[in-house]
């Protein structure tokens, strides 16, 4: 159990996609306008990563290594059709928002990657928390990233107005610039609450 | 022919592939700390771009446009890209061996990445003729190379600077691609496509 949940644990804050691998940052910079964006598309990455790592996981037994990746790639293609469906039928204005980065998902390093190097040599359970932890803290990071810019650009969360009058929002927020620069500043910060936990670790167990 | 031109200049500049679109980002990051290896992969990309919508086009129009097939368009591009990536690596292995040392590896990281994916995608959902989508594929090559090329010339000057700590690396990468990205927003009037 303890195993389980440090494999789920380690997704969301020491090996976070997006503030640590720096994999699939596309998504990250492309479709965080909104809070309403950002999490629709973190949540359609957390389900096609849980379920190709279970696919995977599933087959490891069979897949030849050879043509081990052309079969991750339909396979993820397929679950990230599902998805594209799913959203077309009932969320479709935000399928429209989202455009082609939905489909983009399929090429997004950080799938390939878990399949690989986790799924393709673990059993089924492992396999799925590991994409759930991986997915989770995908999906938060865009999750913040999208609150933050459309907090600062827009002056609302998730569509709700929260300033009166007196708030003039900083426009770049919510154009390209603003992303770039928002995601240096936090991937610094990241790394300095990072060090910070790591430092005490050290301490506590030198004493 | 003004529509052309038009269209190749807004993919250049105004919806420039990595600063306004933000494709191909991992690639733009990971390569454009050398300058040399920057030429080389905006070319590599420009060339795998341009050809692979081309033939994304034909699939796209004479096979599943005529067979309503248009919800696999995701499964049959990545496919379609992946295979043709790996066949062009072969090809250039086997009769121009000295391209294929100059380039080779830059094909192996792009086989399947959204730098090629995302412009036969951007082109199927414009409904872009063929050479509609020929010169959006060329521009947005172009772009990215003036993209990489430049971000690579001002991470070389970057290294003689002295920076913090927590921001040196990916941290102050971003914040420069966001000063570029800045400077290219200055663009976005010029064109009303």
């Amino acid at each position: 159990m303890k195993e389980i949940w440090n494999i789920f644990k380690k997704g969301i804050f020491a090996e976070n996609p997006i503030f640590v691998l720096a994999l699939s940052l596309c998504p990250a910079l492309a479709v965080t306008t909104t809070a309403a964006n950002a999490l629709t598309m973190g949540l359609s990455v957390l389900f096609v990563l849980s379920m190709n790592n279970v696919i995977v996981s599933l087959t490891r037994k069979f897949v030849n290594p050879k043509v081990r990746v052309p079969i991750y790639i339909t396979s993820i293609a397929t679950i990230v059709t599902v998805v594209q469906l799913l959203l077309q039928a009932f969320f479709p204005l935000l399928y429209k928002s989202l455009g082609i980065y939905l489909s983009l998902i399929v090429v997004f390093a950080i799938i390939l990657a878990r399949a690989e190097v986790f799924a393709s040599k673990n059993a089924v359970i492992p396999s799925f928390f590991d994409g759930l932890g991986m997915g989770s803290g995908f999906a938060l990071a865009m999750l913040s990233i999208g609150i933050i810019r459309e907090l600062l650009g827009n002056g609302s969360i998730f569509g709700i107005q929260l300033f009166g009058d007196w708030y003039n929002p900083a426009l770049i927020m919510i154009l390209p610039p603003g992303a770039f620069i928002l995601i240096g500043y936090m991937v610094a910060g990241y790394k300095i609450i990072m060090e910070r936990i790591e430092s005490k670790q050290a301490k506590r167990g030198e004493a | 022919m003004k529509e052309y031109i038009l269209l190749f200049i807004s993919a250049v500049l105004v919806n420039n592939f990595v600063l306004t679109r933000f494709l191909g980002l991992c690639i733009f990051f990971g390569v454009s700390k050398n300058l040399n290896a920057s030429v080389g992969m905006g070319m590599a990309v420009t060339s795998v771009i341009t050809l692979s919508s081309m033939l994304a086009w034909a699939v796209y129009n004479f096979i599943l446009l005529p067979y309503h097939l248009t919800f696999l368009t995701t499964l049959i591009f990545v496919l379609l890209i992946a295979s043709f990536v790996q066949l062009l690596e072969m090809l250039i292995k086997k009769h121009a061996p000295t391209l294929y040392g100059m380039w080779g590896i830059y094909l192996v990281l792009i086989a399947t990445n959204c730098v090629v994916l995302g412009v036969p995608l951007i082109n199927a959902e414009s409904g872009f003729n063929f050479t509609k989508s020929v010169v959006n594929a060329i521009g947005s090559g172009v772009g990215f190379s003036l993209a990489i090329i430049l971000m690579a010339s001002l991470r070389e000057k970057l290294r003689l600077a002295d920076v913090p700590k927590s921001l040196d690396g990916l941290g102050i990468a971003f914040i420069l691609a966001g000063m570029l990205s800045l400077a290219f927003l200055g663009f976005s009037g010029m064109i009303a496509i």
